[in-house]
């Protein structure tokens, strides 16, 4: 298998009292190493049961999710940071390997290590509560990568945060995947963060969700998101996939 | 550190403020037991029935010199003490198997209504009889009324827990156990802290109804006993002492919870 993963013919359906809804319909995507993939939908489509059911947190109805190798390891970071205030910083960043029972000397000192590179050294015995909403996304981001994750699943992971800091905090974990050279599955309603950071854009349909199109993002002098928003072909795939998405208020 | 000018008049006037709040408070004390005093020394009111200041102070300086002030305290305190502790431990057994059990939080959540809303003094004859005319009988009737609210609050402090938090812990693989010991129980450290303010506050009230059916001492026994007798400088003195004494564990909860919550 030469791809990272692979999604073959999945489907999702709820059942309410009622009714059955059918959130994912025979989706099949593959992802390779190294790659950022955004997902794009409108809201409610059931992109984001996709990343639970990636990350082992619901049950899928049918199809078949193959990985490359045997003990595959996710990172799954949720909207908002979820930080524990209760713990420090340095804890906090240490979760995931204290639940998974991996605490070695090695991998704190990876987490240590980790919270150095990323300015956040001063801070290690310090509380959540004292941080900026930007550094907690990057707590969050490093409480992920502590697990060595070998695909990262971001679940519109700016959203909690406003504007101006959303523009820096993704280009800030851009950067931060990028150097740690991470495989990204990422679910987003923001179609300029989706252009902006992935170099691949799948477009989903509505509900159930199936592929509609998938783009593979060709920007000039690409950089970091920020100023890959300045690239001419931005907008011109700003507007094929908002035609896809088919929006009617 | 130098302060405008504004500022420090702003600071001053809230100093004022506060002082002039704890006056008033001062004041309506002395003004109480003054006229309290006066009334009944000018016959106006019946000192045989109302008592007085001066009356309920001989009466704790006597029940002090006759060695029995402190027995008394420190029965309703001992009793006090046991059903609180029980109630928070037991309470917290309770909500952590309600939570780790749907099954079984499903069946009883009916039933716990049920008892909830019984007023549970109407079990305290049912329960001299079952238990004995004892101490037990007394720290049972504290539990029966603190059990119940403290399974309730801490439970759902349990379920008001940020779903995010369990799913980031699931997501790491988290077992039910780690579920509990990592996120849930520090998560609920707040609750179960403002359980104990409520819990001490109900164990008192239940230790005192069952010194009231049944007791040899402690501050409900000198009230009751004060009425049997028709002495209302006894029963007065009761209640006084139960005043100050309610505020300091009440005091001493507040003190115990900002040591608990500093993060």
């Amino acid at each position: 298998m030469n791809n990272l993963l692979e999604i073959k013919n999945l489907s999702k359906t709820y059942h309410t009292k009622k009714e059955e809804i059918k959130a994912i319909d025979d989706l099949t995507l593959e992802i390779k190493q190294g790659e950022f993939v955004a997902i794009v939908g409108s809201s409610g489509c059931g992109k984001s049961t996709l990343l639970s059911i990636l990350a082992g947190l619901e049950e899928k109805t049918k199809g078949e999710i193959l990985f490359n190798k045997q003990d595959f390891t996710i990172g799954y970071m949720l909207q908002n940071d979820s930080l524990f205030d209760w713990l420090t910083i340095l804890d906090n960043a240490l979760l995931g390997l204290d639940i998974k029972g991996k605490k070695t000397k090695e991998n704190i000192e990876y987490v240590k290590n980790l919270l150095k590179t990323y300015d956040l050294d001063n801070f290690k015995e310090k509380y959540p509560k004292e941080l900026s909403g930007g550094m907690k996304q990057r707590v969050a981001l490093i409480r992920t990568l502590a697990i060595h994750p070998d695909v990262l699943l971001l679940d519109e992971p700016f959203s909690a945060l406003d504007y101006q800091t959303r523009l820096a905090v993704s280009d800030d974990v851009y950067k931060i995947i990028k150097k740690e050279k991470k495989t990204v599955i990422m679910v987003t309603h923001d179609l300029a963060e989706a252009i902006s950071l992935a170099d691949r854009v799948v477009v989903l349909s509505k509900r159930p969700c199936r592929i509609k199109k998938i783009y593979d993002i060709k920007l000039t002098n690409k950089s970091n998101p920020i100023e890959n928003r300045k690239a001419k072909e931005f907008s011109t795939y700003y507007e094929k996939i908002w035609k896809d998405l088919d929006v009617f208020i | 550190m130098s302060l405008s000018k504004e500022a420090k008049q702003a600071l001053k006037k809230e100093r004022r403020f506060n002082l002039l709040v704890l006056i008033t408070q001062i004041s309506i004390i002395i003004i109480f037991l003054g006229l309290w005093e006066i009334l009944t020394r000018v016959h106006v009111l019946n000192s045989f029935v109302f008592s007085s200041p001066s009356l309920i102070f001989i009466t704790i300086k006597d029940l002090f010199l006759q060695g029995n002030l402190f027995n008394h305290i420190l029965t309703t305190f001992i009793e006090t003490l046991i059903a609180f502790i029980l109630g928070i431990g037991l309470g917290l057994l309770i909500a952590i198997l309600l939570y780790s059990f749907k099954f079984l939080a499903k069946v009883v959540d009916p039933f716990l209504t049920l008892i909830n809303s019984l007023p549970k003094v109407a079990l305290g004859p049912i329960l001299i009889i079952w238990i004995g005319a004892n101490v037990k009988s007394i720290i049972v009737m504290a539990l029966l009324i603190n059990l119940i609210v403290s399974v309730i609050t801490i439970y759902n402090g349990f379920l008001n827990i940020d779903e995010n938090k369990k799913r980031l812990l699931i997501s790491f693989g988290a077992t039910k156990r780690q579920i509990l010991t990592k996120l849930i129980i520090p998560a609920s450290l707040q609750t179960i802290v403002s359980s104990l303010k409520l819990n001490i506050s109900m164990s008192l009230i239940g230790v005192i109804m069952g010194e009231f059916l049944v007791s040899k001492a402690g501050l409900g026994y000198l009230i009751m006993y004060g009425t049997q007798v028709f002495n209302l400088n006894l029963v007065m003195s009761g209640i006084f002492l139960l005043l100050v004494f309610s505020y300091i564990l009440y005091k001493l909860i507040s003190i115990l919870e900002k040591k608990l919550i500093k993060n």
